[in-house]
């Protein structure tokens, strides 16, 4: 039996061949070492993200994550519902705390969960949790350091939050200018962290670099020059709209800036999977558009 | 639509502050908002917004209704919650300034041709249609929305980011026959078909 287990939120983009199918790949590498099992939330629906208020409104929005949350208690008795997206945690979370202050928009939501099929109703059991929360809160950062068989000595690092894994929850003790947890987590692994990454918690458009995307690139260049500022030789971020937001741009924002951006933007998940001995795949190193060459060379080196 | 608009005009006359509080998601809140401009300094897109948040809720106060509703304004946000955290009433910004942006959507009052109304209501579509986002499907529909001409010089622009997603096995060339979404996509749809009708029903939407 793992030491840990959890009912699991993967959502839509960490499902095979979509945009953060190496985070999911990288967290299972992670998560196999930490003995920690996940176990998936059968038929999960997706969580509405950011931008699903403007067509779906407020009551469609919340029934689609009381459906998961309903599944999961109904499934997965007893355990904590886990994310690793930050969108579907704060969706998913958002709707519990909703649901929990507000009895009508309850029982509106399971009328509406009836229709469904499995015979659903949301009770509000199981507390919503980032994966970052489950590693820092329920393992702690002694526990995320002993499976350390590699470091990643001699990397410089930006530690990327942003916005949804930050604010409105954010995680606990943390502060939401200046949150901490991920230069930690580098630092565990055996990286070095830019102390002062001054756009740590910059927003990069989300949704909206898809609408706005000379907006949206504004934004994301800050945050990468930022990082070349400070001597970073990659970025690091728990969020996937942050990852491909920062990475997938770089082409774009070196046309219309003149930039000579070419900088790799990994998972923490990827960190840990690769100082945890994991080769370049189970850390879904292969992945990454701009590559991460030199944490792909430390991935092939043997475990001394 | 229109009809919906111009009942909701008639109901609540000229008290658009009220017409938010019984309408808008979290717009019981707006007329805590004392004006300090917090939220307004603190939006990444802040100079974009034709109307920051802190002039919204005092034009919602002003009733100057159709001035806020056909505004582009709300449909800058990007979600990121700055505001949110750094109020110092606490009041839900971002969740008053997506609310304002769905009502107005819902009256057919909001900008025809803002690209993130268009490119949500997209969305929206998307991931009902199965449970689960297919995002091949979605992105090819977004450079297409204009039409194939625009469409094809939209993706041509794009190739790089779609070759490299497709190489490295993080976008499906084949999601347009082979993406699944949820087993249960009927019974989400009736759901979220129930959903609507209590909330048309509860917000006066309903016919």
């Amino acid at each position: 039996m793992a030491r840990k287990e959890y009912s699991f939120y993967p959502g839509c983009s960490s499902e095979r061949l979509t945009s953060a199918s190496n985070y999911m790949v990288s967290v299972e590498a992670m998560c196999k070492k930490l003995d920690v099992k996940l176990n998936e939330i059968p038929d999960w629906n997706c969580c509405g993200a950011s931008i699903g208020y403007a067509e779906g409104g407020e009551l469609p929005r919340h029934v689609m994550n009381a459906r998961n949350l309903a599944i999961s208690e109904q499934v997965n008795k007893g355990q904590d519902v886990v994310a690793t997206c930050a969108a579907c945690w704060l969706g998913a979370k958002e709707t519990k705390d909703r649901l929990a202050e507000d009895s009508d928009l309850l029982a509106e939501t399971n009328e509406a969960l009836r229709e469904a099929g499995m015979n659903l109703q949301y009770k509000g059991e199981q507390e919503v949790r980032h994966m970052v929360e489950v590693l820092i809160e329920d393992l702690g950062y002694d526990e995320l350091k002993k499976p350390v068989v590699k470091s990643l000595e001699g990397i410089k690092f930006a530690g990327y939050v942003g916005c949804q894994t930050n604010r409105p929850f954010g995680i606990a003790g943390e502060s939401f200018e200046n949150p901490k947890y991920l230069d930690r987590l580098v630092e565990i692994v055996g990286g070095e962290p830019v102390e002062k990454y001054d756009q740590k918690v910059t927003c990069c458009g989300g949704a909206l670099a898809f609408s706005e995307p000379e907006k949206s690139q504004a934004q994301i260049k800050k945050i990468i020059e930022s990082a070349y500022d400070h001597g970073a030789e990659m970025i690091v971020t728990p969020c996937p709209v942050c990852q491909m937001n920062v990475e997938v741009y770089q082409g774009q924002i070196n046309k219309r800036y003149g930039t000579k951006f070419n900088i790799p933007v990994t998972y923490y998940s990827q960190l840990m999977a690769v100082a945890y001995g994991g080769s370049a795949k189970d850390a879904g190193l292969n992945g990454q558009i701009i590559r991460a060459h030199r944490l792909e060379e430390i991935a092939a080196k043997p475990v001394r | 639509m229109g009809d919906i608009n111009t009942a909701m005009t008639e109901q609540y006359r000229n008290d658009f502050l009220k017409e938010v509080e019984a309408n808008v998601e979290e717009g019981q809140w707006v007329k805590m908002c004392m004006q300090c401009g917090v939220c307004s300094g603190s939006c990444p897109l802040g100079p974009a917004w034709e109307h920051p948040p802190q002039e919204i809720f005092m034009m919602i106060r002003a009733g100057r209704r159709d001035e806020v509703l056909k505004s582009e304004s709300m449909w800058m946000c990007t979600s990121c919650y700055n505001c949110i955290v750094r109020c110092p009433r606490e009041l839900p910004i971002t969740h008053i300034m997506h609310g304002l942006a769905n009502y107005a959507h819902r009256l057919g009052l909001a900008p025809k041709m803002n690209p993130t109304r268009r490119f949500a209501k997209m969305f929206w579509k998307n991931l009902t249609k199965s449970g689960r986002v297919n995002e091949i499907e979605l992105s090819v529909g977004l450079y297409f929305m204009d039409g194939f001409k625009t469409g094809v010089a939209r993706a041509w622009a794009m190739k790089d980011i779609g070759l490299g997603m497709l190489k490295t096995r993080r976008l499906n060339p084949f999601g347009f026959v082979t993406h699944k979404g949820c087993k249960d996509k009927k019974g989400i749809q009736k759901m979220l078909k129930k959903a609507q009708e209590i909330e048309d029903r509860r917000k006066g939407f309903a016919a």
